[in-house]
């Protein structure tokens, strides 16, 4: 089984579109969109929901207000700002509440609950392209780096009871916690980038990560046009450090004509940029199998 | 040596082998004498948004054994066994019972893993 | 004043909308980047960096010689950064929170506060404005502890200096992005009129209506898409503060390294009629008619 994971430094750089096209394009694979904090991909790929299961992560400090003595001894203690004091009522706030448990451990009263916290859902799906395993995480929540652990299991037993041979990810953006777990047992990370200056920086910093934990990395540079020196330099920094710049796409409003019908590019008639991304992927294809352990 | 942990789909000699470590269903605890077995449940790790590796190391060694067999055991596990001479034999085939592996080393012909076989968090 | 500039989706604009808001403030301002994971706001505003320092977070470092094993650090942590096995105690700095629970627990006192590095904060002057940003290290799984700091160097200016602050928020809902907004005055999304955008607006405002801030929308790339992010802003009455049409010239301005208000006299008009709507929304005097532009 091969796992490819398509990541961005930055948002916005065409990524989800990009893989919703791959998905279209894979064959035999179970897709899955790790990008629980914003999740798109089934914008376009519009799935019918098969199974749903509730997520639960950590826990959420909660004070009972008729045995709390109003000691103030858990606001003392919390380094994260959490306990509120209102007209002498004490309450976590449980946005700021990092589930530590030092108030609950240190209040003399035993007045603080200890609840677990519901996070959100995830789902298992039937689309057009296959199975999706997705998620959606609540509001504020933390902690999508577990979820994004929990999605990657079930595409992988997905996988093996149906007898898929690629996982095809959607990857969360940035470097964090998410984006590591994204990336965990990946074969291949391709990064979706744009040739400009934050999307260069931030490329850096994905390339760096997938170096800190071996993953091979190809690189495309979407919207090339907007500027092709920033591009050249992107393909310099790529063949500097090893990495495989494999193609660049044009800025085609073609991409946000088909997301607004609910489709991928390459389900339109067929024109150059779906030639391109059709070729892009074949490449993709051809690493990830090199890319192999 | 007498007691061994086999990470585990479920609780018995014919379960297929997890070959997760921290993330394991469950551990089957083998007593190489007499071949009785017991079975740790790993539900509650299953739960923890970070640190399973750790936290399935807390249970086998609770149960007293000197060796684990699994697929992959991360940096953090293999630190935490080591901690309390746990030896940890890894890269177990995949589809394989918990009593093939069982007799795989009682054949001697697994051997002790020198360190981590996977990174973080997987 | 504090106004955080946000975006479900990420590349919606958020950072254009910030620099070129930066540009046109009238009033003594610090701009804060607390997108610590991909850090974009220094490529267009250009600082002279003035100091630029680690930060840290507070992990437990054991006395072995004074443990007991008693198991009360271990049983505490949540998040297993602290871990007794037999007679050995394990800390794992890079899993802890920093939640200060083990140290305060131990009644051996055998465990003392070492550190581990988040990050960078950086501060400096980008012309009369003030800038201070946050970089997280790669690596690095946390970003809220970064953010936490460099809120706090923010409230320092601030209370120093009476300036107002824009703040460039992560994208996306969940902790991190919660983090950034939930101590502003106001809050400003920044959406593009697609449904990808669309969708991620609607969580973004989903998320952050119940801090009851006064909160408004900028419509980036106005002109492409469609008009559903229109309707559902008319629908729920969310003011549209601004409207940038999508133009070539922009886009490649941007990749350039260019701040949006710099390019023509007609964009920055954008951001000065932009900039007093923040203010009338802050005062709550913004004309529904004026609301919809």
């Amino acid at each position: 089984m091969r796992e490819i994971v398509v990541v961005s430094g930055k948002g916005g750089t065409g990524k989800t579109s990009l893989t919703g096209a791959f998905a279209h394009l894979a064959e035999n694979s179970v897709v899955c969109d790790l990008d629980v904090d914003a999740p798109d991909l089934h914008l376009l790929l519009r799935p019918q929901t098969v199974h749903t299961e509730e997520f639960f992560s950590g826990y959420v400090a909660q004070i009972d207000s008729g045995l709390c003595t109003g000691c103030g001894l858990c606001a003392s203690m919390c380094k994260y700002e959490a306990v509120r004091v209102a007209q002498d009522t004490f309450s976590v706030d449980p946005l700021r509440c990092e589930g530590c448990k030092v108030c609950v451990a240190f209040c003399p009263e035993g007045a603080i609950l200890f609840p677990q916290k519901h996070c959100g859902e995830w789902y298992i799906s039937s689309t057009r392209f296959g199975p999706l395993v997705h998620a959606n995480l609540f509001p504020g929540e933390a902690n999508s780096g577990r979820l994004v652990m929990v999605l990657k299991q079930q595409a992988r037993q997905l996988a093996k009871a149906r007898g898929k041979e690629l996982i095809l990810a959607d990857g969360t953006p940035g470097i964090g916690c998410p984006v590591i777990s994204s990336l965990s047992g990946a074969d291949l990370a391709v990064a979706v980038t744009e040739p400009t200056p934050s999307g260069r920086h931030d490329l850096e910093r994905v390339a760096d990560l997938c170096g800190h934990f071996q993953i091979r990395l190809a690189v495309i540079i979407n919207k090339f046009d907007l500027n092709p020196e920033e591009a050249d330099r992107i393909e310099a920094f790529c063949r500097s450090k090893g990495h495989a710049a494999i193609a660049r796409l044009p800025h085609d409003p073609v991409v946000t004509k088909a997301m607004v019908e609910g489709l991928v590019v390459t389900e339109l008639p067929e024109g150059d940029f779906s030639k391109e991304v059709r070729q892009t992927w074949r490449k993709i294809e051809e690493l990830s199998v090199r890319g192999k352990k | 040596m007498s007691k061994i942990a086999i990470t585990s789909e479920g609780p018995e000699l014919d379960d297929l082998v997890d070959p997760r470590f921290g993330r394991a269903a469950g551990f089957v605890i083998v007593d190489l004498e007499d071949m009785s077995s017991s079975y740790i449940d790993n539900g509650q790790t299953q739960v923890l948004a970070q640190g399973a590796g750790i936290q399935a190391a807390q249970l086998v060694a609770g149960a007293k054994v000197d060796c684990v067999l699994s697929g992959f055991v991360g940096p953090k596990a293999f630190q935490a066994l080591s901690a309390v001479k746990i030896k940890v034999v890894q890269n177990l085939d995949e589809g394989m019972t918990v009593r093939q592996a069982v007799d795989k080393f009682k054949a001697g012909v697994l051997q002790y893993a020198e360190g981590p076989n996977r990174g973080a968090g997987r | 004043m504090i106004v955080a500039i946000a975006s479900g989706k990420g590349g919606t604009g958020k950072t254009t909308v910030a620099a070129s808001l930066t540009r046109v403030w009238e009033r003594p301002l610090v701009a804060v980047d607390l997108d610590v994971e991909a850090p974009n706001l220094h490529l267009f505003l250009r600082p002279e960096i003035e100091e630029s320092g680690p930060a840290w977070i507070e992990t437990p470092v054991v006395d072995e010689s004074k443990c007991t094993h008693c198991l009360a650090c271990s049983a505490l942590c949540q998040f297993k950064a602290i871990s007794v096995m037999g007679s050995v105690v394990l800390a794992f700095s890079e899993m802890c929170h920093g939640c200060g629970g083990c140290i305060a627990i131990c009644p051996e006192k055998a465990i003392s506060a070492g550190k581990r590095e988040l990050g960078e904060i950086s501060r400096g002057y980008a012309g009369n404005t003030e800038f201070l940003m946050g970089c997280l290290r790669i690596g690095e799984a946390m970003s809220p502890p970064l953010m936490r700091q460099v809120k706090s160097r923010m409230k320092n200016i601030i209370e120093a200096s009476g300036r107002d602050a824009i703040i460039d928020a992560p994208p996306g809902v969940s902790c991190p992005a919660v983090n950034a907004v939930m101590d502003s005055d106001v809050i400003v999304l920044v959406t593009e009129p697609t449904p990808f955008g669309l969708h991620d607006f609607k969580l973004a405002w989903e998320a952050f209506s119940p801090f009851g801030k006064p909160m408004g929308v900028v419509i980036n790339r106005a002109g492409v898409g469609d008009r559903e992010v229109y309707s559902f802003c008319a629908e729920k009455g969310i003011p549209v503060l601004a409207e940038a049409p999508y133009e070539r010239a922009a886009a490649e301005g941007y990749a350039r390294g260019r701040v949006i208000a710099d390019l023509s006299p007609e964009f920055r008009n954008i951001f000065v009629s932009l900039h007093s709507k923040i203010f009338e929304l802050a005062a709550g005097t913004l004309h529904k008619e004026a609301a919809h532009a």
